[in-house]
């Protein structure tokens, strides 16, 4: 087994990350490593265990649909890295 | 080879809640760009959701309506995708634990119920508004970003295009009554994405399917249905075969055009959302919520309509109208309502049941269209024919209607106790629209008051024939037509205000010489 | 002793007599700073100007607030509102947040004095401090060697006395093994006990803030200033308020604890090893109950960790994109350079690898075999915690298996930087509360004592804390 160069593209795209092809190599070889000691986790019997994404004692936590005043527009747009008429810019999509 | 459809239907509604799903910025539509947003529809760093109670409520209460299964536990999943309307880079929706699933809902089409079954209602953010209008930049607006919105995701079980634009409408209505949508198609409050395959009539196999985008109205889920269908019907007779694709109904040109993929790789990589802790509807929950959903809208035609026994009407419903007009006004909850509200406000006299108590209660000069069943179908044909027309032609909804139900039924009343002519009525009609008068008041005014004096007609009617030589003999020779050019000409000597009864009787009796 | 070197709550009673103002002490606290920040670089930001002006206006507010005048430094992953806030990544170098996060307005409530924000591994990924995006931090004990990481700035700001208190976030070991290598104190609170509100997340499900101090009973106070519920994280546990102060000087007499094998693992330095075991038999003079015993599931919460955490945070971390805020690739052309470009200059790489990792262990045709089966042993870490809880008060070890290593010994192999948490990573796995407390030295550098306890039990977990510290006699280190 083992993560080739080509998934480790695959996986890089998944996540938005331009990487060379030297960043590329190592990262497959560091993955591999990280991955082979994670399959440790195999040794383990979790035949019938209830997976736990959370610890928290917690269910059915609300909020009331009640309208409260949103931010000024100035201010969520001053960290923008492109704002132009009250709007978020990127560069141009051609959609379709 | 024989092909035949299957059709999935995928509807996104977005709820009717005052805020968004996971923060307190107002869903009003339109606001000016970016003013209904916060750090946490931004998505900036650090901050929370918190879960809108009514909007998990109003996805509990459709799935009750649709006769889903409410499991005891939902959760709430990430569904990973980078497109810059998605300000976290990733949408707060529903996976492996929907609020509903398995349910069904009935649809009249083809002349018969057909059940379309539910697969899953779940509830999820949406996205904000990419505009591309010029410049060398698209820009973004955040206000519709986390605004709550209903999927529902019909199985495959529709077979033509009648089908799933009868299921739409159903499924409209049915959202717009228990006011969880606003239904407007649009605007973007209820968008359909239907999936389409075709398969050989004697296989079982399903072929590929291709998922049609931008159906803004019920007529292009049609049209766009149909377009793909023999579009892909044309593929598979030449020997082709189908692409696996999303397709972008293009409404100037009429056809379909396939979408370039927002994100190369479908790989979503749902995980349970960590922000959010589960939900548990309980029964108790569901039993609360249950009560407070009003008659639906397939209940309230039974309710209006006739009901048939082997093939008889009898008169079941409360009004016995025909299926038509039940089907029309109950296709919305208010104008129903209104409807309703004219009966109720109309006199004991017109609720009397012909059909228990026969023939007897009707005497004396009553008409028959006063009187049950028929006066439903009276008031039915005002509601349908003139009320609905003129709310059309202002523009207006049937919630800014200028008429109070109570002025519509006196209205009624005053043709009833022939105050008025049918014809007048109409005028009044009219008038009571464009300034919200009671008809009372309108009547007097313009002394439309209905000319019942028999010697005052008969003055008329005489001057009628007399000036009419031409139809009279024709009347006489045979020619029974005449009576209604001689019967306007005796109406319009009185302005209309005659009672066009005796104005009938008086004519025939002095034609035929009696 | 010069003001800076105090306790907050030595602060506290001489702000409360009136004998010192908290001018004089903030005074003190950045003049230190300006002396020792250039060897130790522990912040990323001093608010100079606005800690004198804090401190100024406080000499009208009430002294009886629970941290009236104690100058605080916070972890520069905890937003604050109109000042920077990193998280030591350049892709948010110039992010400046409109809002505090719950536990700042706490702290201004309270009184406290905000000196600056702290260095920290990128996205809090990392145990050195090394993965800052901006510049290392090293540990007072020895300018040679890490303070550890990800909250190493805050607890070399207490260690080198630069703030009396500090807020960090605690992951996977991030607050407490940093305590553990600049000889401080650091608590990991039970998840759901402070708010997340304003806290950059990295793996949600596991992340907490919490205090970094010079003795238990700062970390109290601190305590009983931020865990408080918050309507704003759905994840906040709304309990009555508990004084974290009560009973602490109360002893361990009767209190049954357990020195866990899995908590001094193959590996574990001798002088590591002799000072916890030192730790635990002067726990038992004092009275409590020491018994020796074996959670071998424990053995499997750092491969689980290190499926969950990255899955999360390849998730957490995808908003930075360049955007709505933040760093954006200059030669952003297209959507795909935009993307591409900006999270390749922006995240340095172990933010990269992580979120590798974490899209590898949640793609399609993974998800079952790594992602589902890290949940399904992080369940039976939990139920395992719970027996042991049913016969031990609280569990105890160390809380990393080497004192503090040398700036870039690690840095070439993740995997070795990755086993400094071995002893830290079950306990967020599990949502539990533990603190890191002096215990002693090895070859002239702390030790901590990790002290383990039940959900919302801080109280016994500070207690048996504030025990060891006084059997160990600790003497924090001195610049
Ligand atoms: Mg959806
Ligand atoms: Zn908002």
């Amino acid at each position: 087994m083992g993560v080739t160069s080509g998934y480790v593209r695959h996986i890089a795209d998944l996540g938005r990350l331009d990487l060379s092809d030297e960043e590329r190599e190592t990262f497959a070889s560091q993955l591999n490593d990280i991955l082979e000691y994670a399959a440790m986790l195999n040794e383990l019997d979790t035949e019938g265990v209830e997976p736990a994404s959370h610890v928290v004692p917690l269910k059915n936590v609300f909020r009331e649909d009640v309208v409260r005043e949103s931010f000024p527009v100035e201010e969520v747009l001053s960290n923008a890295p492109d704002a132009r008429g009250n709007f978020f810019c990127v560069p141009k999509i051609i959609e379709e | 080879m024989k092909y035949v459809p299957t059709i999935g239907i995928e509807v996104h509604a977005q709820l009717m809640t005052r805020s968004k799903l996971f923060c307190g910025c107002s869903t009003r539509f339109a606001a000016a760009p970016n003013h209904n947003t916060c750090p946490v529809c931004l998505g900036f760093p650090g901050v929370l959701p918190v879960l809108n109670r009514s909007a998990v409520e109003m996805v509990i209460k459709t799935a009750l309506a649709l006769n889903c299964e409410i499991p005891a536990l939902s959760r709430f999943a990430r569904k990973n995708y980078f497109y810059p309307d998605l300000p976290k880079a990733y949408q707060i929706s529903q996976y492996e634990l929907p609020i509903g699933r398995n349910g069904w809902l009935a649809v009249e089409a083809g002349g018969g119920t057909k059940r379309v079954r539910i697969n899953r209602v779940h509830l999820e953010e949406d996205a904000g508004k990419l505009i591309h209008e010029g410049g060398d930049v698209s820009c973004v607006d955040y206000n519709r970003a986390g605004v709550p919105l209903m999927e529902i995701v019909t199985e495959a079980d529709i077979e033509n295009s009648e089908d799933a634009a009868a299921y739409l409408t159903s499924l409209r209505t049915l959202l717009m009554y228990i006011e969880v949508c606003d239904g407007n198609m649009e605007e973007g409050s209820l968008r359909c994405e239907p999936n389409v395959s075709l398969r050989p009539a004697d296989a079982d196999v399903r072929g590929t399917k291709t998922e049609l985008k931008n159906l803004n109205s019920f007529k292009a889920v049609r049209r766009g249905l149909e377009y793909e269908i023999e579009r892909q019907r044309g593929i598979l007779e030449s020997g082709g075969a189908v692409v696996q694709e999303t397709r972008r109904w293009d409404e100037a040109s009429q056809t379909t055009r396939p979408m370039r993929s927002k994100e190369e790789a479908h790989d979503y990589r749902y995980f349970p959302e960590p922000d959010l802790v589960p939900l548990e509807v309980g029964t108790e929950w569901q039993d609360e919520l249950k009560k407070g959903l009003p008659e639906m809208p397939w209940e309230k035609k039974r309710r209006f309509m006739h009901a048939t026994f082997n093939g008889y009407k009898i008169s079941g419903g409360e009004y016995a109208l025909p299926e038509e007009d039940a089907d029309r006004l109950t296709s919305s909850r208010p104008l129903a309502d209104y409807f309703e509200k004219i009966i109720k406000a109309s006199p004991e006299e017109t609720k009397i049941d012909v059909t228990r108590e026969g023939a007897a209660a009707v005497r004396g000069d009553l008409e028959p269209q006063f009187i049950f069943p028929l006066y439903y179908k009276t008031v039915s044909n005002w509601v349908l024919n003139e009320l609905l027309g003129a709310l059309n032609e202002s523009g207006k909804t049937i919630e800014e209607c200028p008429i109070k139900p109570e002025d519509f039924a006196k209205l009624l009343d005053l043709i009833r106790q022939k105050k008025i002519s049918g014809r007048i009525a109409k005028d009044v009609f009219k008038e009571m629209f464009a300034t919200g008068k009671n008809p009372e008041d309108i009547v007097g005014e313009r002394d439309l008051t209905q000319t019942t004096d028999v010697s005052e007609i008969l003055k008329v009617v005489r001057r009628v024939i007399e000036a009419n030589p031409g139809p009279v003999s024709d009347y006489r020779a045979g020619k029974k037509k005449a009576l209604g050019f001689l019967m306007g000409q005796a109406m319009k000597e009185t302005k209309g205000k005659a009672d066009p009864v005796i104005v009938s009787r008086i004519l025939r009796e002095f034609l035929e010489g009696t | 002793m010069e003001l800076h070197r105090k306790t907050a709550h030595e602060l506290l009673e001489l702000h409360r007599k009136g004998e010192v103002s908290p001018v004089e002490t903030v005074v003190s606290v950045l003049d230190r700073v300006r002396r020792v920040e250039g060897d130790v670089a522990a912040y990323l930001l001093v608010l100079d100007d606005a800690a004198r002006r804090r401190a100024a206006e406080l000499e009208s507010a009430d002294r009886n607030l629970p941290l009236y005048g104690v100058p605080v430094a916070v972890k520069d992953n905890i937003c604050t509102k109109g000042t920077p806030t990193t998280c030591a990544s350049k892709i948010l170098k110039n992010f400046i947040p409109p809002y505090d996060a719950a536990v700042v307005e706490r702290l201004r409530d309270a009184g406290a004095v905000i000196v600056g924000k702290t260095n920290m591994d990128e996205f809090a990924m990392g145990s050195s401090c090394e993965n800052s995006g901006f510049h290392p931090t090293r540990n007072p004990w020895d300018l040679e060697r890490v303070p550890g990481g990800s909250s190493g700035g805050s607890a070399a700001a207490v260690c080198a006395d630069e703030a009396a208190l500090a807020l960090g976030s605690d992951t996977g070991g991030s607050i407490r093994q940093p305590a553990s290598f600049c000889g401080v104190v650091g608590l990991k609170p039970t998840y759901g006990a402070v708010s997340r509100y304003g806290l950059v997340a990295f793996a949600s499900s596991l992340d907490q803030i919490g205090p970094l101090a010079k003795d238990v009973h700062d970390a109290a106070l601190m305590m009983n200033v931020i865990a408080v519920h918050d309507p704003r994280d759905s994840t906040s546990v709304n309990r009555p308020p508990a004084d974290f102060l009560a009973g602490l000087d109360d002893g361990v007499r009767g209190v049954k604890l357990a020195l866990v094998e899995e908590f001094l693992p193959e590996g574990t330095e001798r002088g590591v090893r002799a000072a916890v075991e030192g730790a635990a038999a002067a726990l038992e003079k004092s009275g409590a109950v020491v018994e020796k015993v074996s959670l071998p599931v424990l053995r499997y919460a750092l491969p689980a960790y290190y499926l969950i955490a990255p899955a999360e945070a390849s998730s957490n971390l995808a908003r930075y994109d360049g955007v709505q805020y933040g760093r954006r690739a200059a030669q952003a052309g297209d959507l795909a350079s935009l993307y591409g470009k900006t999270r390749r200059e922006g995240f340095g790489a172990e933010v990269k690898r992580r979120i590798m990792l974490g899209a590898y262990a949640l793609s399609a045709g993974y998800y079952d075999a790594y992602y589902l089966r890290a949940l399904k042993v992080r369940a039976l870490i939990v139920r395992d915690f719970g027996r042991a809880f049913e016969k031990y008060d609280a569990l105890i070890g160390a809380t990393s298996p080497t004192v503090s290593f040398k700036l870039g010994e690690k840095t070439a192999d993740p995997l070795a930087m990755y086993l400094s948490d071995l002893c830290t990573i079950p306990v967020n796995l599990g949502g539990l509360p533990a603190v890191s407390v002096p215990c002693g030295l090895s070859g002239g550098l702390p030790v901590g004592l990790q002290i383990v306890g039940k959900p919302f039990d801080e109280g016994t977990v500070l207690r048996v804390a504030r025990a060891c510290e006084v059997s160990a006699g600790f003497e924090r280190k001195v610049l």
